[in-house]
């Protein structure tokens, strides 16, 4: 029993909401990673003027308006530069980036592989709903190969859907998880081991399309816990995921590769030097 | 995991609960403000001002002493979820007053249980004694709004076809 008295203590997830109002369908998933993401801040006592929250473009990137914290909506698959960016001149700051399915694995695909790879310490949380929702319902790079609702692909997309807890552990990702929006407190639980653990740190959460993918309703019934602990061995990790039908849920990897960190003192003569070319400065 | 054996422990997980409760209906109705369903917008809000009057009261039951502070995943509901809290995927723009009704008597009920099993069993006596009074509580409010619901007619068939829907698959 953890007894606090700092301004911290006393916010609670609620206190990390911004007056906003979710544009989000009822019944989105989406609603109860935003409530996970503000328990998880509200159980680490964050300081909400020390918190970043940087997104794409999507449905669930809209994340950042709806949280009263700092956050940065960017441009379409390229939250996660601007958050590494961020990170690396503010390390004091905890850093976060949310997006979904498309925006992180098509338009930001490569910038996910390098991000893995240089495991700056962030956390990366994919709202995956296995279709553009934004946009009407397209195929995104996790739609299964013979869904065939959209026009666009009236028969299927026929290729291999994108694993990305394999892609994350192919490339050095830190901390791999996959968590589902049906558990709101065990998405939080995540969250914030995410965010605990040093370097680059990845969750998948599954979180249903009720407008586009209504099927999805039924992930409820459907995932459950991993039945085993994490592992930090890349090779055990790898054969977990050979088994995985993608319901799995829980931690699956925490790596001790350390964090990234850049080596240089900020050049502060170097930005001057920016403004005055961009006539921001006399 | 916290266990439930002493009086703050049990005003905890009541508080919990009833301010996610609180928190979801406030949820549910913003969405049926912007999807424009104004009648269950005013329901939902009134449930979410209701609970949260049931959150400030077990404020008060706890006075000077300080509740525990435990991690949203750390509590002992018997379930992942807190029993009154509504799961999120269960709403609809169409949703008419008794569906959402629906899942307020479920919430109450599931509520109920959770207070009767705290009372029947193991823990402090007035612990238990106060789990019994809240499980009464919980189930006066099933009766409650059974009768709220009963001046609602059941949805028609095909309540959720819409002949101009806000997103349609392209």
């Amino acid at each position: 029993m953890e007894q606090l008295s700092t301004r911290q203590a006393a916010l609670k997830p609620k206190d990390y909401k911004s007056d906003n109002k979710p544009v989000w369908c009822p019944g989105c998933g989406d609603f109860s990673v935003l409530s996970a993401f503000t328990k998880a801040m509200s159980a680490m006592t964050l300081d909400p003027e020390r918190v970043a929250v940087i997104s794409g473009i999507g449905c669930s990137s809209r994340i950042p308006a709806y949280l009263n914290v700092y956050g940065f909506h960017a441009v379409h698959g390229r939250a996660l530069p601007v958050a590494i960016g961020l990170k690396i001149t503010r390390p004091d700051l905890t850093v976060l980036v949310a997006g979904g399915d498309g925006d992180g694995f098509s338009i930001g695909g490569n910038h996910f592989l390098q991000a893995c790879r240089r495991n700056v310490d962030i956390t990366y949380v994919v709202m995956d709903n296995q279709v553009y929702g934004m946009t009407k319902g397209q195929a995104s790079p996790t739609t299964a190969p013979d869904w065939m609702r959209s026009k666009l692909t009236p028969h299927g997309t026929r290729i291999n859907p994108f694993y990305p807890l394999v892609i994350a552990l192919a490339s050095g990702a830190n901390f791999i998880a996959r968590a589902s929006s049906n558990d709101p407190n065990g998405t939080a639980r995540v969250i914030a081991e995410a965010v605990e653990h040093p370097g680059f740190s990845f969750v998948q959460v599954l979180s249903p399309c009720v407008t586009f993918r209504p099927e999805q309703r039924d992930w409820k019934k459907i995932v459950r816990p991993a039945p085993v602990a994490p592992t930090a061995d890349p090779a055990v990790a790898a054969r977990r995921l050979m088994t995985d039908d993608n319901f799995f849920i829980g931690t699956l990897f925490k790596g001790g590769r350390a964090p990234f960190e850049s080596g240089f003192a900020p050049r502060a003569e170097v930005a001057g030097e920016l403004e005055r070319s961009f006539g921001l400065t006399a | 995991m916290k266990t439930i054996t002493t009086r703050v422990e049990f005003l905890a997980h009541a508080l919990a609960i009833e301010e996610e409760a609180a928190e979801r209906y406030a949820v549910f109705a913003d969405q049926m403000q912007v999807t424009n369903n104004p009648e269950v917008a005013t329901l939902f809000r009134e449930m979410a001002r209701l609970e949260d009057e049931h959150a400030r009261r077990i404020e008060e039951m706890s006075g000077d002493k300080p509740l525990p502070r435990i991690d949203p995943w750390a509590f002992d509901f018997g379930d992942a979820e807190p029993p009154e809290a509504v799961d999120y995927t269960a709403t609809h723009y169409l949703m008419t007053p008794y569906q959402a009704l629906g899942l307020v008597l479920n919430a109450e009920q599931r509520a109920a249980e959770f207070f009767q099993r705290i009372a029947d069993g193991d823990g402090e006596a007035d612990m238990r004694r106060l789990a019994a009074e809240f499980a009464d509580e919980e189930r006066e409010h099933v009766e409650r709004v059974r009768r709220w619901r009963g001046k609602y007619p059941p949805p028609e068939p095909h309540w959720d076809e819409d002949p101009d829907p806000p997103n349609e698959l392209e």
